[in-house]
């Protein structure tokens, strides 16, 4: 609490929402950099000779296919084609991936792992309890994590290491797994370390963020950023009752293998979804919320807001909603009742924000 | 959260509301407690002019980057001013709360009947 964060109860965590001002933070990510702590998701390491192959059986992904040191979004779905979980891999080498799962899902996608591997020789390690993830996301963001690398030689390696990869590396001295990932739609490096490293690692990391015009980011901002960045938020876009079709995520599936959920999703993907997930934007200030309903012109509803908020680099509201597919047309015109009050809203495609 | 600050010439409620008792006249905001847990305000829907709006009951909405609250009517009366300038500046309920930042006067028929107030020290005390 020394930097007056705001925390709250996040799937059993004690996380940190808010250090200072929201608005603040996300301003920080998108001009200088913001450093989280995300220590509560989930990390699960799938190790063995068949690693690959079990993986490949038990997410929508061929994650035997990325090269080490390289990750992979994906979804765990059950075999109904619902989706349990969205994730990202890494592949640290071609017998040992680690599995970053959302923490309220974390338990969820251990057990479905563990029972998928079963047939295959590999191994399912749940290492959530001893590790911590602390993430630098924005243009500084390369500056301030080779400001903690040992020589020349280790900030050249950070400033080559690409979009979705991974390596080894020393960051003030403790050895983590250094990550070109994020969920902001800025650059950014998610670094994993040892629990037991954890506070050191953040108080270089803080520091350094500090002296390259940043500060601490909490999960409120990391909402709104996502948004911006029209990344789904599980529990919000994405469920059991969402198929990876009408989140329009079908390019992550790849039926050409089999995998948990294959058959449903074959025959899903042969039909156009009656809802697809939608970028809507709208005028003003008041911001759509998940449960709102959509309407169409005619004032007849036609689907449902999944997130919403007042998007603070564009100024307006931004939504994403599933919407029927026949209304979620580009630049249609629709309506959101805001509790009792119906604001326009226009169909926008998303991602609503673009680095440059 | 105790170096915020509660003037002792407000009187409040556990809904996290100050008023100032001017004659007939109560004049509505947030605490700056309240302000801090809601976050960055980035819009305000206050009642009506000339609205009746009746103690207990919701009369407005506050909304945060992340959460919409509602703001209850501490009094039952008749709303006689809103500050317009929370429509196109709602960070002034952050910034200022017990300032720029109030919300909307009622004209009571008689304050001298208001119960159920809190002082700024009964107030300051429920929030531990």
């Amino acid at each position: 609490m020394a930097l007056g964060a705001r925390l709250t109860d996040f799937a059993g965590w004690n996380m940190p929402l808010k250090y200072t001002s929201e608005l603040a933070e996300h301003q920080a990510v998108r001009t200088t950099v913001g450093l989280f702590d995300l220590s509560h998701m989930g990390e699960i390491r799938v190790s063995g000779p068949q690693a690959g192959a079990a993986l490949d059986h038990a997410l929508v992904g061929r994650l035997s296919a990325i090269k080490p040191g390289r990750a992979k979004y994906s979804l765990l779905c059950d075999a109904n084609g619902g989706i349990l979980d969205d994730l990202v891999t890494y592949k640290i080498a071609d017998d040992e991936f680690l599995v970053i799962a959302n923490a309220s899902n974390t338990g969820v996608v251990l057990a479905a792992l563990t029972d998928r591997v079963l047939d295959f020789d590999a191994t399912v390690t749940d290492e959530t309890g001893q590790t911590a993830l602390i993430a630098a996301q924005g243009p500084a963001s390369q500056a301030v994590i080779q400001s903690l690398a040992d020589d020349q030689d280790a900030r050249d390696a950070v400033a080559a290491l690409r979009y979705y990869a991974c390596m080894p590396a020393r960051i003030a001295g403790l050895d983590v797994l250094l990550a070109r990932t994020g969920y902001t739609g800025e650059d950014g490096f998610e670094v994993y370390v040892a629990a037991d490293d954890a506070v050191r690692l953040w108080n270089a990391l803080y520091p350094a963020t500090e002296a390259a015009g940043g500060r601490a980011a909490g999960l409120a901002c990391r909402d709104t950023l996502r948004l911006e960045a029209g990344m789904p938020l599980y529990g919000n876009e994405l469920s059991l009752e969402t198929d990876p079709y009408a989140a329009r995520l079908g390019r992550v599936v790849q039926l050409d293998k089999t995998f948990v959920g294959q058959e449903a999703l074959a025959l899903a993907a042969q039909d156009q979804p009656a809802r697809l997930l939608t970028g809507l934007t709208g005028e003003g200030r008041r911001a759509a919320r998940a449960g709102n309903v959509v309407l169409n012109s005619a004032g007849e509803p036609v689907g449902v807001i999944t997130s919403g908020a007042l998007s603070p680099t564009l100024g307006r509201p931004i939504a994403l909603a599933y919407v029927d597919r026949d209304e979620a047309v580009e630049a249609a015109s629709l309506q959101v009742d805001v509790r009792g009050t119906l604001l326009p809203f226009t169909v926008s495609p998303y991602p609503f924000y673009k680095r440059s | 959260m105790s170096d915020f600050e509660y003037p002792d010439d407000l009187k409040y409620t556990t809904d996290h509301e100050w008023m100032k008792v001017d004659g007939n006249v109560v004049r509505v905001g947030i605490t700056a407690f309240a302000q801090e847990a809601l976050g960055d305000i980035v819009y305000v829907t206050l009642p009506d002019q000339d609205a009746q709006v009746e103690s207990g009951t919701t009369c407005g909405e506050v909304e945060s980057t992340k959460s919409v609250s509602d703001v209850y009517a501490p009094v039952t009366g008749a709303v006689t001013k809103r500050n317009e300038a929370l429509d196109t500046t709602p960070e002034l309920v952050n910034s200022d709360p017990y300032g720029e930042g109030w919300m909307f006067e009622v004209t009571v028929p008689d304050a001298t009947a208001l119960t159920g107030l809190l002082s700024a020290a009964e107030y300051q005390s429920q929030l531990d």
